[in-house]
C-alpha cells in the first residue's frame, strides 16, 4: 500500500491533569473518506484540532506524507477544517468568504472571483449569492459556503468538526449525501468527526469508534456494524439486545433468563455479551423454530415509518424486534410470542 | 328584561370601547415612561434653555426678549479667539482617544480572552478608582507631578535629575485625561473583542492567514463596534472635560469647557456661554452621529 497521507503516532494530549487523547496511533490514506465517531467528551474534538493545528499535542507525532507537522502552526499546514459552529465571518458576503483563503495567498482578484463562481455552482449556491451577506443565507446554505470556502483553500484533508450537528434531520440527511458526493467529484482527503455513528455509516471509507480517548475500534461501516469489538461499539452503533452471558461448555449460559443458546464461534470468549441486532430477530410461528428462542410477551409497538419496532418481554429482560412493514407480526399486544435468531446473526462482545 | 338588555349591551360595547384605550397605553409606553419623563425634565428642557438662551440679549439674564444673534457673532469676530479653546478641546480628545486605543487594546485582549478567572480581579481593581472623587484623584497627580513632589523628588535624590516640571503643561491634561477615561475605553473594548467568536479566529489562521491578516480581516472589524463606543464616549467626555486642564493645565491652556464655565460665572454672560454651549454641541453631535451612521447598534445589543 502507498505511504499514509497521515499518520499519527502515539499521539497524546493532556489538559492539566486530564488525559483527553491517549495513545492513537492511526494511518488515514490518500483520499478516503474517514470518521470519527465518539460520545461528548471522548476527545474526538480536541484529536481533530491537534491534526488542524489548533492545539499542541503533548506526546507523539503527527505526520504528513511522512513529514512531522507537530508545531506547524494552522496557517502554515496544508490542511482546512469545517467548524461545529461554521465559523463564517459574519461581516463578509458569501463571495469574500469563500475567496477569504484566495486573498490571504494573493491571488489576484479576477482570479478569485472565478474560483469562488466554481464552488458556487460546484455546492449548488445560486451565483447571485456571491454578493449576499453570509448572515442572510439558510442553515444549510451556510453548511455549503463554509464547505466551498474550506475547498478553495485547497488543502490536502479537509478536517469536519460535527458541522452537521445543528441541522434538522431532513437537511442533515440530504447534506451527508451531498458531502459524499463532493469527497467522491474532489477526490480530497476527508476526515470527519461526528456522534452519530448513523452519519458516519452513511459517508465513511472506514470508521474510528472512540471513547475516553482511546481508539477503541477501527474499520469499514460494515466491520463496525456487524463485528463490534465490544458492548460500548455495539451499543453505539443504535438499538441492539444485549445479554450477559457466560461461557459453559460450548454454549452460552445467560442467568437473567436463566437459559443456554448457543451463539457465534469465538475463541477466548469467557463472558461478556451476547449481541442480537434487533431486525435479525424474528416471530416463530406455532411449529416454526430456531436455533435459539424465547417465549414473551409482545408489551408495546412503535412505528418507524418503514419498520416497525415491537418489545417483548421475557421475565425481566426486554428484547427488540424489528420488522419491515410488510413481515409485520399480525396478532395483539399482551399477546404470548416466541422470538427466535440463529446463533450466526448473533455477535460476542467482551465487557 | 331589560336588566338583561342592559346587560347584553355592556358586553358588546366593552370591547369597542376597550380597543383604542388599550393601543394608548401599551406596555412598552408604559414601561418607557419613566424614562422619557426624566429624558424630558433633566435631558430636553435645559437643551432647550440653553438654545433660548444663546439668542438672548448679551448679558441679560431674561430670555423673554426680541431674539438676536449678537451672541454668536462675538464668537466669530475674527478680533475673537474662542476658536483656539474649541481647537484645544478637540485635539485633546482626539489626542486623548488615540492614546486610550493604543493603551487599552493590549489590556483588554487580555482581559477578553488571556486573564481567565483572574479578569474579575483586574476589572475589579480599574473600577476601584471610580469610587474616588476625580477632583481628588487629579490633585493627587498634582503632588505626583509638582516641583519637588514625587516625580521631581525621586529623579533628583536617585539620579540627581533636574527636570523642568511637567506639570501645568498640556501633554499632562492630556495624561490626565487617559488617566481618568480609561474605564470608559477599556470596557466597551473588553465586550467589543469578546463579540468575536474564537472559532471565527481559529478558522481565519486554519484558512492560512497570519497572525496579522487575521487581526486586520477578522478580530478589528469584528470588534470595531466595541472600539468605536469605546471611542465615542471618552470623545464626548474629554472633549466636556474641564477639571484636568485646570488642576493639571494650571491656566496654561483654557478649553472650550472652561470659557463656558467663565462666562456663566465670573463673566456673568450667561447669552454667551450659552451660545458657545450650543456651538460644542453642535459640533460634537455631528461628530458622533456620522460615526454612528456607520454602526449597527443591534449588533452590540447582542439582536441580529
Amino acid at each position: 500500500m502507498a505511504e499514509p497521507i497521515l499518520r499519527l503516532s502515539g499521539l497524546t494530549k493532556h489538559f492539566g491533569g486530564f488525559t483527553a487523547v491517549k495513545q492513537i496511533d492511526l494511518d488515514i490514506e490518500e483520499g478516503e473518506f474517514f470518521t470519527i465517531v465518539g460520545p461528548s467528551g471522548s476527545g474526538k474534538s480536541t484529536l481533530v484540532r491537534m491534526l488542524a493545528g489548533l492545539e499542541e499535542p503533548s506526546g507523539g507525532e503527527i505526520l504528513l506524507r511522512g513529514e512531522r507537522i507537530n508545531e506547524t502552526p494552522a496557517n502554515r499546514r496544508p490542511t482546512c477544517m469545517v467548524f461545529q459552529s461554521l465559523a463564517l465571518f459574519p461581516h463578509r458576503t458569501v463571495g469574500q468568504n469563500i475567496e477569504f483563503p484566495l486573498k490571504m495567498r494573493g491571488v489576484a482578484r479576477k482570479a478569485r472571483r472565478a474560483r469562488a463562481m466554481g464552488l458556487l455552482r460546484l455546492l449548488q449556491l445560486p451565483e447571485s449569492y456571491y454578493g449576499k451577506s453570509v448572515t442572510q443565507c439558510s442553515g444549510g446554505e451556510r453548511q455549503r459556503i463554509a464547505l466551498a470556502r474550506a475547498l478553495a483553500f485547497d488543502p490536502e484533508i479537509l478536517f469536519f468538526d460535527e458541522p452537521l450537528s445543528a441541522i434538522d434531520y431532513k437537511l442533515r440527511k440530504t447534506l451527508e449525501k451531498e458531502l459524499k458526493d463532493i469527497h467522491k467529484e474532489t477526490g480530497k482527503t476527508f476526515m470527519y468527526i461526528t456522534h452519530s455513528l448513523e452519519e458516519a455509516m452513511v459517508m465513511s471509507d472506514r470508521i474510528g469508534v472512540m471513547r475516553d480517548g482511546k481508539l477503541v475500534q477501527i474499520g469499514t461501516p460494515e466491520e463496525i456494524y456487524t463485528r463490534p469489538r465490544d458492548k460500548f461499539v455495539s451499543e453505539f452503533m443504535g438499538e441492539v439486545n444485549l445479554l450477559k452471558v457466560k461461557r459453559n461448555g460450548a454454549g452460552l449460559h445467560c442467568p437473567s433468563l436463566d437459559a443456554t443458546f448457543t451463539g457465534p464461534a469465538s475463541k477466548g470468549f469467557d463472558s461478556g455479551y451476547l449481541v442480537i441486532r434487533p431486525e435479525y430477530l424474528r416471530f416463530l410461528k406455532p411449529g416454526e423454530s430456531a436455533e435459539n428462542q424465547v417465549e414473551g410477551v409482545l408489551y408495546n409497538e412503535y412505528a418507524l415509518g418503514s419498520r416497525i419496532q415491537y418489545q417483548v418481554r421475557v421475565g425481566e429482560q426486554v428484547f427488540l424486534v424489528e420488522k419491515l412493514r410488510e413481515q409485520r407480526y399480525h396478532g395483539r399486544l399482551d399477546d404470548r410470542v416466541t422470538i427466535g435468531w440463529e446463533a450466526r446473526d448473533s455477535m460476542l462482545a467482551p465487557e | 328584561m331589560s336588566t338583561l338588555s342592559e346587560a347584553v349591551a355592556e358586553t358588546s360595547v366593552r370591547p369597542a370601547r376597550r380597543m383604542p384605550r388599550r393601543r394608548l397605553f401599551s406596555p412598552g409606553l408604559l414601561a418607557a415612561l419613566p424614562v422619557l419623563a426624566l429624558l424630558a425634565i433633566g435631558f430636553l428642557a435645559p437643551l432647550i434653555a440653553v438654545t433660548a438662551f444663546s439668542f438672548a440679549e448679551p448679558r441679560s439674564f431674561t430670555v423673554f426678549g426680541a431674539p438676536t444673534l449678537e451672541n454668536y457673532r462675538t464668537i466669530f469676530s475674527p478680533a475673537n479667539t474662542v476658536y483656539l479653546s474649541f481647537v484645544w478641546s478637540l485635539v485633546f480628545a482626539a489626542l486623548a482617544v488615540v492614546l486610550l486605543a493604543l493603551l487599552c487594546y493590549p489590556v483588554a485582549y487580555g482581559l477578553a480572552h488571556i486573564f481567565g478567572r483572574w479578569a474579575n480581579l483586574i476589572t475589579l481593581l480599574l473600577v476601584f478608582p471610580l469610587f474616588i472623587s476625580e477632583n481628588i484623584r487629579l490633585f493627587g497627580w498634582v503632588l505626583f507631578f509638582i516641583k519637588n513632589g514625587v516625580l521631581d523628588g525621586t529623579l533628583k535624590s536617585l539620579f540627581g535629575l533636574e527636570l523642568q516640571s511637567i506639570l501645568f503643561t498640556p501633554p499632562v491634561i492630556v495624561f490626565g485625561m487617559v488617566y481618568v477615561y480609561l474605564p470608559f475605553m477599556l470596557f466597551p473594548m473588553v465586550l467589543g473583542l469578546s463579540m468575536v467568536p474564537r472559532e471565527v479566529v481559529e478558522a481565519a489562521g486554519d484558512l492560512g492567514a497570519s497572525r496579522l491578516q487575521t487581526f486586520r480581516e477578522v478580530e478589528l472589524p469584528l470588534a470595531m463596534p466595541g472600539f468605536i463606543i469605546g471611542g465615542l464616549l471618552t470623545f464626548v467626555l474629554a472633549v466636556g472635560a474641564v477639571a484636568e486642564s485646570k488642576v493639571l493645565g494650571g491656566q496654561s491652556v483654557i478649553v472650550i469647557t472652561h470659557d463656558i464655565e467663565i462666562a456663566f460665572t465670573y463673566a456673568q454672560n450667561w447669552p454667551l456661554g450659552a451660545a458657545l454651549s450650543v456651538l460644542l454641541t453642535a459640533v460634537v453631535g455631528t461628530l458622533v452621529l456620522l460615526v454612528l451612521r456607520y454602526l449597527d447598534l443591534d449588533r452590540i445589543l447582542g439582536r441580529r
